[in-house]
């Protein structure tokens, strides 16, 4: 490591704050954008899942009777 | 040669391969980052002129080289789905614009953060600054106008026109900008190029340009696999993926 | 369309500049509207500001063509909207020119009534807001100009907006970044001529290569935009 200890790494000679908060503003919003469409792939394939079970049940009870 | 231009063009193809590649590439690409990161923030010696804040470096130029590149690479899809039609394309386009967005936002905060120790302001009209700022809005321009036509497909066309049109006037914006800077300050403010980067503080700067390029063709095949399912959500081919 | 057969091309767009030209003028209060618009920013600014004859000097290069750029932002706004609504953008499609080319008539008549107007009432403006004689010449060229130019890429922006509801915020978005180059250019072909020793015919230049390059590719945009928008 190039800091002498762990808490000069996190002031950085008083530009710590700038630093670290640049990176995390970075980190949250690249999480965000990783996030939303993982999420929002995941809800779609739950629907389209159910969607195909409810309609296999329905054929399924014409097919019965 | 023909059949793997095929296989670009057709979604189910498309689908698979994104779900079989994501589960790998994600997880390697953030790994990538945040030891880019953690290279950069604890290991890259620190700058003699400006001290420790330079290390805002590592984030703010990967995301700033990397949110240009993805509006020609959005441009180069509306260019393909307009010529050749191919519907996949418009997919691209659309999976490409947010991240674009979300690149060229984490540029200008990071820059903001950068300059507030390094030029005693939070913002500069600086002309890099300021391109930056409007190609934020030229990507926001195209997510609105997609937003805003009914009709998905027609608001695809309008999004491919526009994009070619902020395609032929990013250079021009570039150098009017350029000229209106260099004409009203002069160089009190300058960046080192790379050429004058040590070792030591480029090569962490390249891998994390990689790995912001990395990472775009990553959120890519995310954005994609989403647009796709929502697109294809009654096509014969996804419920047979889905089922198996 | 049956009417316009034996027409020829060059007299259909004279025909149509016509038609646009007289439909404009019928509205006075429509037409000036932009120009009104100008007037009262403009008479906003020394209010704002304060007075002084150096402060408002110094800056009117900027307000002047700030404010020109926000009324032709508002001149696109009402590009292609009422030949939309009465169906008579979908004729353009059977003109005996091309596309690119039927929709420049309007986009003529548009600015013959608003930028150009504009242009040649701005010394009037100007000189309220103390800006030097000897740039009034630069200001009406590079407003005359450059107007030209936003015209062109406004309709752009309109023919890829007009079938949207409330596209108005929307064609803001989309042409203001445009515009960014036109109003660097602009605002310093008047800067440089009120500074001493210098030399507004290199903006100038830029212009005039700016609406030559519009009036070369800005059309094909526009058509493709128009098609897009009338769902051809």
């Amino acid at each position: 490591m190039y800091f002498d200890s762990l808490s000069a790494a996190m002031t950085m000679g008083g530009h710590g704050g700038y630093v670290w908060s640049a990176y995390a503003i970075t980190f949250l919003v690249l999480g965000v954008v990783i996030l939303r469409p993982i999420l929002s792939s995941r809800r779609l394939r739950r629907d389209i899942r159910s969607e195909l079970a409810r309609k296999a049940t329905v054929s399924g009870v014409s097919n019965a009777s | 040669m023909w059949r793997i231009v095929h296989q670009f063009g057709s979604p189910p193809w498309v689908y698979r391969f994104c779900e079989r590649v994501i589960p790998w590439l994600l997880p390697i690409t953030f790994t990538a980052l945040v030891i880019g990161s953690l290279w950069g923030l604890l290991y890259a010696p620190t700058d003699y002129k400006q001290g420790d804040s330079y290390r805002i470096i590592y984030i703010h130029v990967p995301a700033a080289v990397v949110a240009l590149a993805g509006y020609y690479v959005m441009a180069a899809a509306g260019l393909v789905s307009l010529v050749w039609k191919i519907k996949l394309a418009d997919t691209a386009m659309r999976a490409a614009a947010p991240i674009g967005a979300a690149y060229t936002a984490i540029a200008l905060i990071t820059g903001a953060i950068w300059g507030k120790p390094t030029w005693g302001a939070w913002w500069v009209w600086d002309a890099r600054i300021t391109s930056m700022l409007i190609l934020l809005f030229l990507y926001l321009g195209v997510i609105a106008l997609f937003e805003a036509y009914e009709n998905k497909a027609i608001a695809a066309r309008a999004c491919a026109v526009l994009s070619l049109v902020g395609t032929v006037n990013i250079p021009i914006i570039y150098k009017s900008v350029d000229w209106w800077y260099s004409l009203h300050q002069p160089a009190s403010i300058k960046f080192t190029g790379p050429s004058a980067i040590d070792a030591s503080m480029l090569y962490p700067l390249l891998g994390m340009i990689i790995t912001f390029y990395a990472l775009f063709a990553v959120l890519m095949m995310i954005n994609l696999r989403d647009l796709l399912l929502d697109d294809h959500r009654s096509s014969a081919w996804l419920k047979k993926q889905l089922e198996a | 369309m049956t009417e316009y057969q034996g027409q020829s091309g060059f007299e259909y767009l004279r025909a149509q500049t016509g038609r646009h030209l007289s439909l404009l003028i019928s509205k006075p209060s429509e037409m000036l509207n932009p120009l009104f618009f100008f007037l009262l920013v403009i008479i906003l600014f020394p209010i704002g500001l304060g007075p002084e004859r150096e402060v408002l000097s110094d800056l009117a290069p900027g307000i002047l063509w700030v404010v020109a750029l926000l009324s032709n932002l508002m001149i696109s706004q009402r590009l292609f909207v009422d030949d939309f609504d009465d169906g008579s953008l979908e004729q353009l499609v059977f003109a005996p020119v091309p596309l690119a080319l039927a929709a420049l008539p309007q986009l003529l008549a548009i600015w013959l009534t608003s930028g150009l107007l504009l242009a040649l009432v701005s010394p009037v403006f100007a000189l309220m807001l103390g800006l030097p004689e000897q740039a009034l010449i630069p200001l009406m060229s590079s407003l005359a100009l450059g107007s030209a130019v936003m015209c062109l890429l406004g309709g752009v922006g309109a023919a890829l907006t007009v079938g949207v509801q409330r596209g108005g915020i929307l064609l803001g978005l989309l042409i203001l970044p445009l515009y960014i180059p036109v109003l660097i250019v602009g605002s310093r072909a008047v800067t440089e001529a009120v500074l001493t020793g210098g030399d507004p015919t290199v903006p100038l230049a830029f212009l005039g290569a700016a609406l030559t390059a519009s009036l070369l590719l800005a059309p094909f945009a526009i058509a493709a935009g128009l098609r897009i928008s009338l769902e051809l």
